[in-house]
Parts: C-alpha cells; structure tokens; sequence
C-alpha cells in the first residue's frame, strides 16, 4: 500500500474504532486513535497474515498488551477482512465475540488473549522464543502503551528478550502521554523510554507515530536489526483525528454520545474528503 | 514404615520430565533461578535446548510459557509454589487460565515440609487459588509413582494444569503393578467402616499410619487417596461417607479452600456429614525440620490420629 492508501486505511479503521465505542457506550477511544496507524500498517503492509486463514501456523503474530485499546485491533482486523466491519457495532455487548478486551478464544485474528497490562510483552516474548526454536520466520509485534509500562512485567519481559537477542521481536510503545490520571510525566513518569529501552539491549527508534514515510522506515529498519530486538518509540496522539478528542485525557476510557458521535464522524468523513482529493505523489 | 523406600516428589518431577522429553519433542522446561531445587535440572542437563531459565522473574516466566503454548509447545513452568501459584496468580489465570491454554505448573516446595525456610516460603494457600481458576486441573501426588503418573497424565492432558510437589522426601506407598492413575479418579487405599479419611500428598501415607493406629484403638477408617483436587472425584468420596457417615480431611494446606473445602462443597451437595478439616488451621509455618512442623501441626500419623479420635468422641 502507498503512504494515501494507508492514510484512507487508518481513517476507516478510525471510524469503526468510535462506531464501536459509541454503539457498546463503553470502551477506549484515545488510544485506540492515536495507535490507528501504526495498526493499519501493521496489518495492511507488515504483518504476514492471512483473514481467509487466521490460525495459518507460518503467520506473524501481533500481542496488543495494552488490552483495553481493543477496539483499534477490532476495527483494523475487521477492515482487514477477518470479520464484518458491521460486527463492530456489536463491542462489549452480551453475546458478541467482541470482548471488551481481545480474547484469543472468539476473535478470529486475535493472536492472544490481553487486557492485564504487562501481560501481553512477555506472552509476546514467549511466542519470539518458540519461533527461534523451531528456527521459523515468524516475526512478533506487540504494542504497549506508555502508561502500561509502569508495570514491572514490561522490563522482566525486556531484560529476557535482549538477554535471548529475540531479533524477531519488536516491542512498540504508543507515547501518548496520557494514562488514566492524567499526564504519565506526572502520574509515575516513565521517560526517558528510549533510554530505558536501549539499556535492556534493544535496538530502539523513534517515531512519528502518524507519519507513514516514518513508520514504513521505522519497520524496515527493525527487519534488518539483527542480534536484538527493536522497540519503536511512538510518538502520538492521543484521540488522533477526532477534534475533541486529540490531547484529551478525558476520552481515555469514554464513549463519545449521540451528538458527540455525530462530530466525531464529521472530523472523519472531512478527513476522508480531503484525502480523497489528494493524489499520491 | 521406616524401611520404607523415601523420595521427595519434586525429584519425581524431574525425573518424570527427562522421561517424557523423550517422547515429547516440543515439551519445554521453565525455570526462574531454582532448576537446582526444583529438580529441573536434570532435564536441562538431558535437553539444554529446550530448558529456559527467565531468571528470577515469575510473572514474566508465566507469560512467555502462555506464548511458547500457543507456538505449539507444551511448557513446564517450575518454581517454588509460593511464587508459581501466590507471585504469579494473576498470569496464571489471565495469561493461561482465561485463553485456556496448554501450560503446565510444576510447583515444589509446597506446604510446610519445606521447612527451615519458614513462612514465607511454606505455600498453604496455592490450591485454594490455583482451584478458583475455571478449566484449571490441580493436583497433588502423594509419592513418587504417583507423582510421576500425574506428571505423564499432565502432558496428555489438553489445557492447563497445575500439580504440587514436596520438598521432603516422602514414603512410596503407590508401588505396585496394578497401580493406574486416572485425572480426576480418587483411590480407596485402605478399607475402613468407622470414618473416611480423605488425604492428598503427604497426608495420605500419614493417613495410612493414623488408620493403623486407629485400628489398634478399634477405629476402623477408610482412606481415600485423591491426587486430583480438581476435578474432584466426589463419587468416591460420597460413596464413603455413605458407608461411615464422618469425614475427615488431611492436607498440607490451609483448611481455606483447599482439599478439605473441595470435599466439602462436594458433601454439602449431595450428602452432607459432618466433616473436620486437618490441615494449617489459618495459621502461617515456621522455621524448623519438616518432620518437627508436621508433628507441631498434627499433619503426622499420630497428629491425624489424635483429630480423627477427638472428631469421632
């Protein structure tokens, strides 16, 4: 895909992220939004994967540690094809696949079960190990959140996986800024990330987390990294692409109502407007 | 029975694992920093591929056990029990427990027979958590044969599983050719008429001496062997009280939720009697040998003896 075919991607996952939301009237907009496009290259020029055959063994796999940020899996996966973007609207209510946190058990494509932060990394790490014992070409992508890595787990998970030189690995941290109570530089600060990261033995990168030119590099830099595993840094915002959303601590773990519904749709379909006008260079 | 034949369970653990990483090729062994006391390392030393040691790091061990299994895998995740049950309970249950998934736990040092360590390390709590978690199998091997049984049954068994070991070494008492063992089936190991004694891990050879002295007191007491604490074999257990219409329950756990609340719940079903749980009355251990701590905390032959005559007055 080029960089405009991604940027249409990410929008529509972007919708389906607060349809989801709105329709369930639970569940986490902000960063489910500001990840969007790093899910939407993940899933649409990265990953090996294949919606017809979910389980297919050979398959990338992805870990989304930070659980609760779910609805940009759903909707990455459901625009992908591995179900009805429709069955978006069914998020969290009682019945429905779609879990308010990614089962492995019901949601075609969901790689492993997450919710717990900290969890996912060394699930994540696990899966990197059994590839390299079987000497397979399965490379593994989990995201975390910046807040999530306050948990101790995360750095258990990285000093094993820079320990083992898992170069199949790749640990990205969606740096919004943002966690439940407020700004993570305030909260329990977990900066500097980079450096954290790299003094686990990781090959580390930052990024512009909405910039495809930046990502695309990002991930083909960390392919040719060999010896360690590589964490992108990714620097984002949080609510990306929803007016009232993009800063807002507020919309972490809100549904936006009927009337809040309607702009947020609007900024998004303006979006789509304009990016439909553009041409690829 | 002092010329009895005494191994602890957690050498037939490891002894049990090289056995099977024969047969099973993707069979991998977990460890965080104890393969020397849990008995894994005679594993690693056979198969040094497929031994992982995570460092001291439980909760992140668990996790990467999650992801080995749903690489196809089948991996054993060895630490003290305090640690791979109490330290890691909630990886246990949202890593493993909730996607259910083919992980095993190999948890020594359990119970108070760990001894001169002392409380902190002395878990009388893990199967009262490892029990809460749906679709978990948890068992606790009274010996060797036993004990290598359950870890055999453990690998053909699809899905979580989680199965306790001792410290100390403890009398053989399963050695005999007809010996099966079946997950979730109980054992008659002594028939009585008087009281059903229903025992899990060390309990069960102690139960066995409590019944022979019972016996020279004009006691006659059942004893019921159950390795698999979940799912109960409550069957057996009901078809005994039936016949002695009192039951006593000996464990090396708390009297919290373990083996004795199993029975329980399974009794107050169906058939209710009355019921004394033998077991660490909501106290922690301490330091000291294991045989003066299963003396102090009446889990020995005489101990049971004593709580069974007492109960029966």
């Amino acid at each position: 895909m080029n960089n405009l075919e991604l940027k249409k991607t990410a929008n529509e996952v972007r919708k389906g992220i607060v349809t989801a939301v709105h329709s369930a009237k639970a569940g986490h907009p902000g960063g489910s939004l500001s990840a969007a496009d790093i899910y939407t290259y993940l899933y649409f020029e990265e990953m090996n994967v294949d919606p017809k055959n979910p389980k297919m063994e050979e398959r990338d796999r992805f870990v989304l540690s930070k659980g609760h940020t779910a609805p940009g899996l759903y909707s990455t996966l459901a625009n992908r094809g591995f179900f009805p973007v429709e069955d978006l609207k069914t998020l969290r209510k009682l019945g429905s696949y779609l879990q308010g946190h990614p089962s492995m058990q019901y949601i075609p494509g969901v790689d492993m079960s997450s919710g717990s932060l900290g969890q996912g990394i060394s699930a994540a790490v696990g899966m990197a190990l059994g590839a390299k014992m079987d000497k397979k070409d399965i490379r593994v992508y989990t995201l975390l959140g910046d807040g999530e890595i306050e948990e101790g787990q995360v750095w258990e998970a990285s000093m094993f996986a820079g320990h083992r030189k898992l170069d199949n690995l790749v640990v990205i941290v969606d740096n919004n800024g943002l966690q439940i109570d407020g700004p993570v530089s305030e909260v329990c600060s977990p900066y500097p990330i980079d450096k954290k990261f790299e003094a686990f033995n990781f090959h580390v990168i930052n990024v512009d987390a909405h910039d495809f030119d930046a990502i695309r590099a990002a991930f083909r830099e960390a392919r040719e990294t060999k010896g360690m595993p590589t964490a992108i840094i990714a620097h984002s915002l949080k609510g990306k692409g929803v007016s009232f959303m993009e800063g807002s601590v507020a919309w972490h773990g809100t549904a936006p109502n009927d009337e809040q519904y309607a702009v947020a749709m609007a900024d998004l379909e303006k979006i789509s407007e304009e990016l439909n006008q553009e041409v690829e260079a | 029975m002092a010329d009895v034949k005494k191994i602890a369970t957690r050498e037939s653990y490891g002894n049990a694992l090289v056995e099977l990483g024969a047969e099973y090729p993707n069979l991998v062994v977990l460890d965080a920093d104890l393969a020397a006391a849990t008995k894994t390392g005679v594993f690693k030393k056979a198969y040094p591929e497929r031994h992982i040691d995570c460092g001291i790091a439980e909760c992140n061990m668990t996790g990467i056990a999650a992801g080995l299994a749903t690489m196809g895998k089948i991996p054993f995740v060895s630490s003290f029990a305090m640690f791979a049950a109490g330290r890691a309970f909630e990886q246990v249950r949202n890593s493993i427990g909730y996607p259910h998934l083919n992980v095993k736990i190999g948890a020594t040092h359990a119970g108070i027979t760990v001894g001169e360590d002392g409380a902190s390390h002395q878990c009388n709590e893990d199967i009262a958590l490892m029990r809460t978690i749906p679709g978990m199998v948890v068992m606790c091997p009274a010996d060797d044969v036993e004990a290598k049984a359950a870890v055999r049954a453990a690998v053909e068994h699809e899905g979580p599983v989680y199965i306790r070991f001792g410290r100390a070494a403890c009398p053989v008492i399963n050695d005999r050719p007809d010996y099966k063992f079946e997950i979730g089936k109980g054992t008659v190991v002594r028939e009585g008429s008087d009281v059903t004694i229903v025992a899990a891990g060390i309990c069960v050879g102690n139960a066995l001496e409590a019944a022979e002295m019972l016996a020279a007191q004009g006691i006659s007491a059942e004893v019921i062997n159950i390795c698999t604490i979940k799912p109960l074999d409550t069957e057996i257990i009901i078809n005994s009280a039936k016949k002695t219409g009192r039951v006593v329950t000996a464990e090396e756990h708390s009297v919290i939720g373990g083996l004795g609340s199993a029975v329980c719940d399974a009794l107050c079903a169906s058939y209710p009697v009355p019921v004394k749980k033998i077991g660490m009355q909501d106290v922690f251990g301490e330091s000291g040998s294991a045989a003066a701590l299963v003396e102090k905390y009446k889990l020995d032959g005489k101990g049971i003896c004593e709580q069974v005559r007492d109960f029966l007055k």
